[in-house]
């Protein structure tokens, strides 16, 4: 496991969501695997992750959807069910369609109104971008205007907590884009909002911090510029034969390595020195070529080649 | 009150579905009229013929109204609505009774229709026994109110209708909605365990002055309870699996 920013601040406290040693299995697949996690109060958090990484598992354990088969989580101190009954939680979970036979208006109204402390219905249909179909009958709504009426419904609650399970799968670019500035307003009112994606720039651009899951895990942890400037670093691709992979490893900056008949590729956290380095000891090497790494790559690179234990 | 203005969203969705109508007053009424009205003068198992199923139809159409509105709860599992339900803090109960006050609002809107049919074709009944009759009916509702909560946590959207379809009419049929079939002997005695036996003899009941004997209490409160048992348990299968 790789940990890019140490989260180390685990103090209990009641202002954030903590999960302690989270596992869940569905038969035989163990869809999350001991997850520690520790949010604060106020933070915006991406689940990044490919799919069937574990973070609908979690997003549902955390919100009492699901119940663990092992492990704690509290909620601003707490349980799930204590909180959504307090009404703390607003969500919007990954599929879901509406009840028919109310317009998108009486539907977010008769929502609201199960909520202690909701958001004015207007203001809710405003800020979703469910405004200009409100009258409308639900049935009527194509996927993404379903999504946006989702999203108001998740945001009346006026919670505590917003909890967006891949939001934005049924919205075009120019929806993605409102959507996530809605999202932003929504934040900035002190509100905790945990969402999760399977896309990076979304995740790079509106979360405070990323936590990055593959397997049921936690693979990379931190602010958006951290985990970049761990795992998003360059790539030196080169010729050099009958070089131990292990050596190569030892190398300054290199975070991992691979081989293929001669050609090697290193993935570096500082290219810099890990060229110097490279040039000096194996003056043999040729065809070198540095590139930026993407942050595609970086979670390739993360996600994809960790081994199951 | 925050849990009625819910309640009135939900009252509304059942008035706006008109299938709901068709079954639970349309054809109940047609019926009523298609039968009662050329024996009006008829006496039928003690009772004036158009009294009687006026009675028989009310229960039908009833019957589907209450289990229609608690099986709704299938398209909504369905919808994955109820999982959004509940990461609310609306209490399940509140949710499982606002589908039986709707169901329940049908059954009375189906009551008086007929009631208004029963009087044009003649049924007389003083305000007492209308009283009693009422409210035999409405308690007698109440096993067939759970089960549509039952079913609507069992079954799937697609089987809904053929299922409500045929249990409420095989229940119409045996206690005697379309006529008592069965009128003595040892099945008799079999169908006065059914709980639609009792709906449909609330008009005699009522006629004669008084309420049910205690059999019929005892048949209504069983099947209540065991329906009930059964509809908890299928709930939190349902809701545990997810």
């Amino acid at each position: 496991m790789k940990t890019v920013s140490s989260n180390s601040h685990a103090v209990e406290l009641h202002d954030n969501i903590v999960a302690h040693d989270l596992t869940k299995s569905f038969g035989k697949v163990r869809a999350v695997r001991g997850l520690d996690l520790s949010l604060q109060r106020g933070s915006t958090v991406a689940l990044l992750g490919p799919n069937g990484a574990g973070k609908t598992t979690t997003i549902d354990m955390l919100i009492g959807l699901t119940k663990p088969d092992g492990g704690t989580v509290s909620l601003f101190g707490r349980t799930p069910a204590e909180a959504v009954k307090a009404g703390m939680i607003g969500a919007m979970t990954q599929t879901g369609q509406l009840i028919d036979y109310l317009t998108v208006r009486e539907l977010v109204t008769m929502m609201a109104a199960i909520y202690p402390d909701p958001l004015d219905v207007a203001e809710a249909l405003r800020i979703s971008g469910a405004e200009e179909f409100a009258d409308r009958q639900t049935r009527k709504l194509s996927g993404g205007e379903t999504q946006r009426v989702r999203f108001a419904i998740a945001l009346v609650a006026d919670a505590e907590l917003l909890v967006l399970d891949e939001p934005t799968v049924a919205l075009d670019v120019e929806g993605r884009r409102d959507f996530w500035s809605a999202m932003r307003a929504f934040a900035a009112r002190g509100k905790t909002v945990v969402f999760a994606t399977h896309y990076l720039e979304e995740a790079d651009a509106y979360a405070d911090r990323i936590v990055l899951m593959s397997r049921g895990r936690i693979v990379a942890d931190g602010a958006p510029t951290e985990i970049k400037a761990t795992v998003g670093g360059r790539i030196i691709r080169a010729t050099l034969p009958d070089v131990e992979l292990l050596a190569l490893h030892a190398l300054p900056g290199v975070t991992t390595v691979d081989r293929k008949g001669d050609a090697i590729t290193l993935n570096c956290s500082n290219s810099d020195l890990t060229l110097r380095e490279l040039l000096s000891v194996y003056p043999m090497v040729r065809d070198i070529e540095v590139r930026g790494a993407g942050l595609e790559e970086a979670f390739l690179e993360l996600t994809v080649d960790e081994e199951v234990p | 009150m925050t849990e009625l203005t819910y309640l009135r969203y939900e009252v509304l969705r059942t008035w706006r579905n008109r299938r709901f109508l068709i079954f639970s007053l349309v054809f109940p009424l047609i019926l009523f009229l298609a039968i009662a009205g050329p024996n009006k003068h008829v006496t039928f198992d003690n009772v004036p013929f158009p009294l009687y199923y006026m009675t028989g139809m009310i229960a039908w159409g009833t019957m589907v109204a209450v289990i229609s509105s608690g099986a709704r709860i299938a398209a909504e599992r369905n919808a994955g609505w109820t999982r959004q339900l509940r990461i609310t803090p609306l209490p399940t109960w509140s949710y499982f009774s606002a589908k039986i006050v709707c169901g329940y609002m049908m059954a009375l809107l189906s009551m008086a229709v007929l009631f208004a049919a029963g009087s044009s074709e003649g049924v007389r009944l003083d305000a007492v026994q209308w009283f009693v009759m009422i409210g035999l009916l409405l308690v007698g509702l109440v096993p067939f109110a759970v089960m549509g909560i039952m079913f609507g946590h069992l079954l799937k959207v697609d089987s809904l209708g053929p299922a409500i379809g045929g249990v409420t009419s095989l229940f119409a049929l045996l206690g005697g909605s379309y006529g008592p079939l069965i009128r003595s002997g040892f099945l008799l005695s079999v169908v006065k365990f059914l709980p639609s036996y009792w709906l449909v003899q609330a008009s005699k009941t009522s006629l004669r002055g008084g309420a049910w004997p205690l059999e019929a209490w005892l048949v209504i409160v069983v099947w209540t309870l065991v329906l009930s048992f059964v509809a908890v348990r299928v709930y939190e299968r349902d809701t545990k699996r997810v």
